[in-house]
């Protein structure tokens, strides 16, 4: 099972980064939110995904599931979806005042 | 008393909150701003004096024991950093009301301010590497709104490819951090550093740490790393750059300070021979960048990396002048770095423009600018017996130590180079032949511009001339960081 997910998500890494090296804005942040999902899952895998009983609940119990890995990615989760919605904001605004979404077009040069 | 550690995170974060209810009401926001901030750099001081006579304060967030909970770890370093961050903190909420327009200032330009400083102090106070990660996070987050405030065209292209190197260093943080908690199962730095001390895949965690390492160069602006941050830094108001030039890089720098000192140090032959390496790059990628443009910020701006190199110098040493040298570095760079900037900001408002070519005879209508200005260029390039001397004698003592020859040359061609671009915007703008067209009534503004400066200038001037006081300081911090046993003491055992 660790070895499936771990396949699925360098699959997820590497349409990232695809995305991430295209000129569009909106491939570019669909590239971030596939990156942010593959280091989840990534995350989630490090921890082993099913070891035993649910931690903590009942006393006593030895063989457990980590749950570390699901306490960092909720966090790494909220603070992603937030940065993705920025972004997404801030996109559409430097497309209206830029008048393109292509980044070739917006290098910019040096006697501005 | 543990509680101690916590509040310098706290101050700045309720005043965030309190202004982001008041962002019409300037004249009270602008009060409880300075208020704050007053409060904040008195906290830092108390807290500073405290833990330098009374020793490491840990606070173990809910009572969890380290290292099952988040620790919040009041070391010597950190303390010393929160107290700098105050003092930059303090200088930025008094230039602010002169350098932004009012529209600015009432676009929650003090929430976001006050919500990178807490993520600032964060940074430097956690113990735990997972929360370091949510810190960055947390000033990340207010740089944004801090980047793109009063956005024009120009300054929203550039504010976009900022934030999106950012995301892409993020998500490369958390992948790391699951690298590293699968290996030795665990995220908190002291027990990090006592596990990979026993483990046995050595080889696998020198890829981690050069993994990780790639996540703080891309924070901290390393060759080849850095392209994102010359066009990004000069693009916000004055202010904005004072504070992104003077602390986000900084926390970057730290974080491999704290890292590769503490935890990796079992490698040093690869990790640290590569930090040498890239610091000597650095230093001089940096500094020509400096000299090859004409603009004052970007001038500025470029010398940002230079001072980046010289502190990973000391760092990739790895020898106590070395660590001494990047702790000594580190603070006089974050003073002198705000000072600088808030020149630069009163320099473009007197010369209306920030094109050195349209600049000229300044001196004559603003010689206190001229002549801050020139000290603040001497400070930076480290002439004796300013603050950036002290740091640099350090480390070059270190790497002639350790017969890092070219390393040697490397850092003194760079500090003549760094002169020799500061001292270019003196003589061509302050002195020159007097440009006609200059802004007039511009001299109130400009003199606010300059109080707060003069004062950051000051207080880098103490600590260079100060030495005598300010290195048994420095000498506590860099012991702390080579011997790495009282840390983990302070946060394991007690």
């Amino acid at each position: 099972m660790e070895i499936l997910m771990a396949i699925l998500a360098s699959i997820l890494f590497a349409t990232a980064i695809y995305n991430l090296l295209q000129k569009q804005f909106l491939r570019i942040i669909i590239g971030t939110v596939l990156l942010s999902h593959a280091a989840h899952l990534f995350l989630l895998t490090m921890g082993k995904l099913k070891r035993g009983n649910p931690p903590v609940l009942v006393e006593g119990v030895t063989n457990y599931t980590d749950p570390l890995p699901q306490a960092l990615i909720l966090t790494s989760i909220v603070i992603s979806f937030g940065v993705t919605s920025f972004l997404l904001v801030l996109a559409y605004r430097t497309y209206t005042l830029n008048k393109s979404d292509n980044m070739d077009e917006l290098r910019g040069s040096s006697d501005e | 008393m543990s509680n101690l550690a916590v509040l310098p995170i706290v101050i700045p974060l309720i005043a965030s909150v309190i202004s982001a209810f008041i962002p019409k009401k300037l004249g009270l926001s602008r009060v409880i701003a300075k208020l704050f901030a007053i409060i904040f750099l008195v906290y830092a001081g108390y807290l500073a004096w405290v833990v330098f006579t009374d020793g490491i304060i840990v606070m173990q967030s809910s009572g969890w024991a380290a290292p099952f909970g988040i620790s919040i770890v009041a070391d010597y370093l950190s303390v010393t950093l929160v107290l700098i961050t105050s003092i930059v903190t303090t200088a930025a909420v008094f230039y602010a009301p002169s350098s932004l327009s009012q529209l600015q200032e009432t676009y929650y330009f003090y929430t976001f301010m006050f919500l990178m400083i807490s993520g600032v102090v964060g940074a430097f106070l956690t113990g735990d590497l997972f929360n370091l990660f949510v810190f960055f996070e947390v000033l990340l987050m207010a740089s944004y709104g801090l980047i793109v405030l009063g956005g024009g065209k120009v300054q929203l292209r550039e504010s976009l490819k900022y934030v999106l190197f950012n995301v892409f260093s993020s998500m490369l943080f958390v992948t790391t951090i699951g690298f590293i908690y699968a290996s030795v199962g665990t995220v908190n730095m002291a027990h990090l550093a006592e596990r990979i001390q026993e483990a046995e895949q050595a080889g696998v965690l020198t890829g981690l740490a050069v993994l990780l390492f790639f996540v703080f160069a891309i924070k901290a602006a390393i060759f080849p790393l850095y392209y994102w941050l010359p066009n990004s830094y000069i693009v916000p108001n004055p202010v904005v750059s004072a504070l992104f030039g003077a602390l986000l890089t900084k926390v970057g720098i730290y974080s491999i300070l704290r890292m590769y000192t503490l935890v990796f140090n079992n490698d040093v032959g690869i990790t640290h021979e590569i930090f040498i390496w890239l610091a000597m790059f650095t230093m001089l990628f940096g500094v020509i960048g400096a000299l090859s443009t004409q603009n004052v910020k970007l001038i500025v701006t470029y010398n940002i990396i230079p001072a980046i190199g010289f502190i990973l110098m000391g760092i990739g040493l790895y020898s106590t002048s070395g660590i001494e040298g990047s702790v000594y570095y580190l603070i006089h760079d974050m003073v002198i770095k705000a000072a600088l900037f808030f020149l630069v900001g009163a320099l473009v408002v007197a010369a209306g423009t920030d094109d050195l070519r349209k600049m000229g005879g300044l001196i004559t209508r603003y010689p206190v600018l001229g002549w801050l200005f020139f000290v603040g260029s001497l400070v930076l390039a480290g002439v004796p017996p300013f603050s950036g001397f002290i740091g640099k004698l350090l480390l070059l003592r270190g790497s002639l130590e350790q017969e890092e020859i070219l390393l040697t040359i490397a850092a003194l061609i760079t500090s003549l180079l760094i002169l020799y671009s500061m001292i270019r915007i003196f003589v061509r703008g302050f002195w020159g032949d007097t440009v006609e067209e200059l802004p007039e009534g511009q001299n109130k503004k400009v003199r606010n511009l300059t109080i707060p400066a003069a004062i950051l200038l000051a207080i880098s001037i103490f600590l260079g001339i100060g030495a005598e006081f300010i290195y048994p300081h420095v000498e506590t911090i860099a012991n702390m960081l080579l011997d790495r046993a009282e840390y983990i003491n302070a946060v394991l055992r007690e």
